[in-house]
């Protein structure tokens, strides 16, 4: 692939500037800037990665799932994650990156997912819990995604967003109907709420102060908000949501603050988000191993439909020419 | 920041009519205007019987293909086995329902009640009663259906066989004298003539792919291949549902041709195997099985059976 | 008997949805199949879990040729190329190093 020389090398770039400052969406063949297209290919990748990985944690419980209803919900929901993961891997390869080649670097650590998945899934009622608070706070990330300046993210975001909802809903009825069921249902939602509320919040990242890329990336329209103000937009939400369910959220200090309009909320354990993100949570080396063997245990799989396209389409070619030769390549 | 992003999931707590939220129960009803109360002259007990045979090959079956979820060779496998698992659920769900309100006509029947008042009263389970809380020896599926996969060819090869023998099945069925029953065939029919699509395409690619799939494909055949005459016995049941379910053995041609053009597609042979003998004249239909069920229902009930009181 | 060596990766397609008669297919995305039987069947269940599709048209991406001229990546002949740089969608021959 050879690179064509330009005639006024400002001119590309312009446009690129131009493009942003209008609010309009790049597309799949303008020109960006190697940092650019880098940094969407890594956010739009670890995106992909998080619903894959995703998967495993509810995947969990659908063997065991408690009544058949759920089970169905279950399993239409764990699809859909993987179908989110396909659109966003697609979008990532309309910037030049390859599938295989982003597998390879989740499996071998180079790239991350959402540190809120290397948590385990104990209960029944920590199915309920994820769709409640963990999809919730993916949906606060996300919605503001869908006015991402690279077209094919945010119209994989719109689609994504509307399948999500419904996700989150599910997530709330079936805590709904554990919290009017038996005491043993009730006290589960609440250790499930007790063990996922921190990292939920932990889901929208560090503090302002310590992220150094929010300003560039909020320029390039790569983020629309910063990690502070959706964390907070996240905990405003939520607490109603708490007091309907009848729950209560593991933070002595959450109280609504009538200066700020807003609730003021405890201080996050930041070391073990640290932890978490540097490979040292819960479930990490499971999960990266769980995708890991999939991937190299299906190899032989993918080998043979390729072969089998490939001899296919020999078969093809020689019925065609009337070529008697076989399994010649054309 | 605008307000008006987030106000969908602001509204979270409140109710709405938006039902497909609820994703799994199915868009449109298959038993929408039908009458599902047991016609007279139909052996209700016997249809229960029936129903739940059908059922559990599903669920069962189902369950082995959850099994592989996360786990399977490529992402595009994800969403296509998901929703085998999902449309095999959805058949199992139906037919155990009628089963269980058959077994309440069947109360009735038995007891010269009036059925209405025996099912208002809870004769006749659930279909979570009957998927969480029968014991082993209660399930009355094939033991293919509870045959565990050790490779991608055994799946698509165990799916090939299934689909195309319920196929054969579901087609005749939907001719049925129980109006439910032809009902939930009619739908299932579309479904499992897709799955059997899908199945026979990864065989021909296994099978007619590199060596080592070949290798795999024609070895997983002949570990499923004992399996497949208990497809086709005859149960006592049957004959005394006459109209209303379908005789397998009649289907045995059918199944043997559309094997044999994928087996032939795919470069394989069809396996020389014995059947696998039944216990003391027993099998999946009579709720005898192989070890390997004891450790699905397991799994399947554990959740449910440690609350029996709680409301899911 | 032969065989060429095969790339085991599968190529990308993408995906046209009608959702209704008198509407018109809708590009509404890309998925990787070995072969086109696989690609129909792929989006089938990846874009109508919703019950959205009724037609499904499925084109190799290398087999598109796209003109978009108000993008201007001077990687792209203007007058007719690729949809996108996908490293698939270039022959490298296998000795040529660091491609």
């Amino acid at each position: 692939m050879t690179a064509r020389a330009h005639d006024r090398p400002g001119e590309l770039e312009a446009h690129f500037d131009d493009t942003i400052a209008r609010e309009r969406r790049i597309e799949p063949r303008d020109w960006v800037p190697d940092r650019y297209r880098a940094t969407m290919i890594r956010q739009i990748a670890q995106h992909a990665h998080s619903e894959i990985i995703g998967m495993q944690p509810e995947g969990n419980w659908i063997t065991r799932a408690p009544s058949l209803r759920r089970k169905a919900v279950l399993i239409a929901k764990v699809q859909d994650e993987a179908g989110h993961g396909m659109y966003l891997y697609s979008a990532a390869e309309t910037l030049g990156a390859d599938r295989a080649d982003l597998t390879d670097k989740l499996v071998s650590g180079r790239q991350k997912y959402s540190s809120i998945f290397n948590y385990p899934t104990l209960t029944y009622a920590d199915v309920g819990v994820i769709g409640w608070l963990v999809d919730g706070a993916a949906i606060c990330n996300q919605v503001p995604l869908c006015r991402s300046s690279y077209g094919p993210y945010a119209r994989a975001m719109v689609r994504i967003c509307k399948e999500e909802s419904f996700h989150q809903r599910q997530g709330y009825e079936l805590l709904m109907t554990m919290m009017r069921g038996s005491a043993a249902q009730r006290a589960m939602v609440q250790d499930a709420t007790n063990r996922f509320w921190w990292p939920s919040l932990m889901m929208f990242g560090p503090p302002d102060d310590q992220s150094p890329n929010t300003a560039q990336s909020m320029a390039w329209g790569v983020k629309r908000h910063t990690n502070d103000e959706l964390r907070q937009r996240f905990v405003n939400m939520t607490v109603p949501q708490a007091g309907k369910l009848g729950v209560t959220l593991p933070d002595p200090d959450l109280s609504w603050n009538s200066d700020r309009g807003h609730y003021d909320f405890g201080a996050v354990d930041w070391a073990e988000f640290a932890a978490v993100v540097k490979g040292n949570g819960p479930c990490n080396a499971q999960r990266v191993a769980h995708r890991k063997d999939a991937h190299d245990e299906g190899a032989w799989v993918r080998e043979a439909a390729a072969a089998h396209a490939a001899k296919q389409a020999a078969r093809d070619r020689n019925i065609n020419h009337g070529d008697t030769k076989d399994g010649e390549a054309g | 920041m605008t307000d008006d992003e987030f106000t969908a999931y602001q509204a979270l707590a409140d109710e709405t009519d938006d039902h497909r939220w609820a994703f799994g129960t199915g868009f449109t009803d298959p038993l929408e205007g039908i009458d599902t109360s047991v016609p007279d002259g139909i052996n209700a007990a016997a249809l229960a019987a029936y129903c739940l045979m059908l059922g559990d090959d599903a669920l069962v079956h189902s369950h082995r293909l959850q099994q592989w979820m996360t786990r399977l060779p490529e992402l595009e496998e994800e969403t296509a086995v998901a929703n085998i698992a999902l449309d095999l659920l959805g058949q199992a769900r139906m037919l155990l329902a009628r089963a269980g309100r058959a077994e309440g006509a069947a109360l009735a029947q038995g007891a010269g009640l009036d059925a209405g008042a025996v099912l208002a009263q809870g004769g006749g389970r659930s279909e979570d009663q009957l998927a969480f809380f029968r014991p082993e020896h209660e399930f009355r599926n094939v033991r293919l259906a509870e045959h565990a996969d050790t490779d991608f060819a055994q799946l698509a090869g165990r799916l090939l066989i299934f689909s195309t023998w319920r196929l054969a099945l579901f087609s005749q069925l939907s001719g049925s004298a129980d109006p439910v029953l032809a009902a939930i065939a009619a739908k299932g029919a579309k479904e499992l003539a897709y799955h059997r699509d899908y199945a026979a395409q990864w065989v021909i690619r296994l099978g007619d792919g590199t060596e080592l799939s070949h290798g795999r494909m024609q070895a997983a055949l002949g570990t499923l291949w004992p399996l497949v005459d208990e497809l086709f016995r005859t149960h006592a049941v049957v004959t005394d549902l006459p109209g209303v379910a379908a005789d397998p053995a009649g289907l045995r041609a059918e199944f043997d041709d559309v094997l044999a053009a994928v087996l032939a597609a795919a470069a394989l042979d069809l396996p020389d195997t014995p059947p696998l003998a039944q216990v003391a004249g027993k099998s999946g239909r009579d709720g005898v099985h192989t070890e390997a069920l004891g450790y699905v229902l397991a799994e399947l009930q554990s959740v449910a059976r440690a609350d029996p009181d709680a409301t899911w | 008997m032969g065989e060429t060596p095969v790339r085991s990766e599968w190529p990308l397609y993408e995906v046209f949805l009608r959702a209704k008669r008198g509407l018109n297919h809708v590009h509404v995305g890309s998925l990787h199949a070995a072969d086109p039987q696989m690609a129909l069947h792929h989006a089938r269940d990846l874009y109508t879990r919703r019950n959205e599709g009724v037609s499904i048209w499925v084109v190799a991406a290398a087999d598109i040729t796209a003109s978009s001229p108000d993008e201007k990546d001077p990687f792209f002949a203007p007058s007719g190329d690729k949809v996108y740089r996908h490293p698939t969608f270039y022959d490298i021959p296998d000795d040529v190093p660091h491609m």
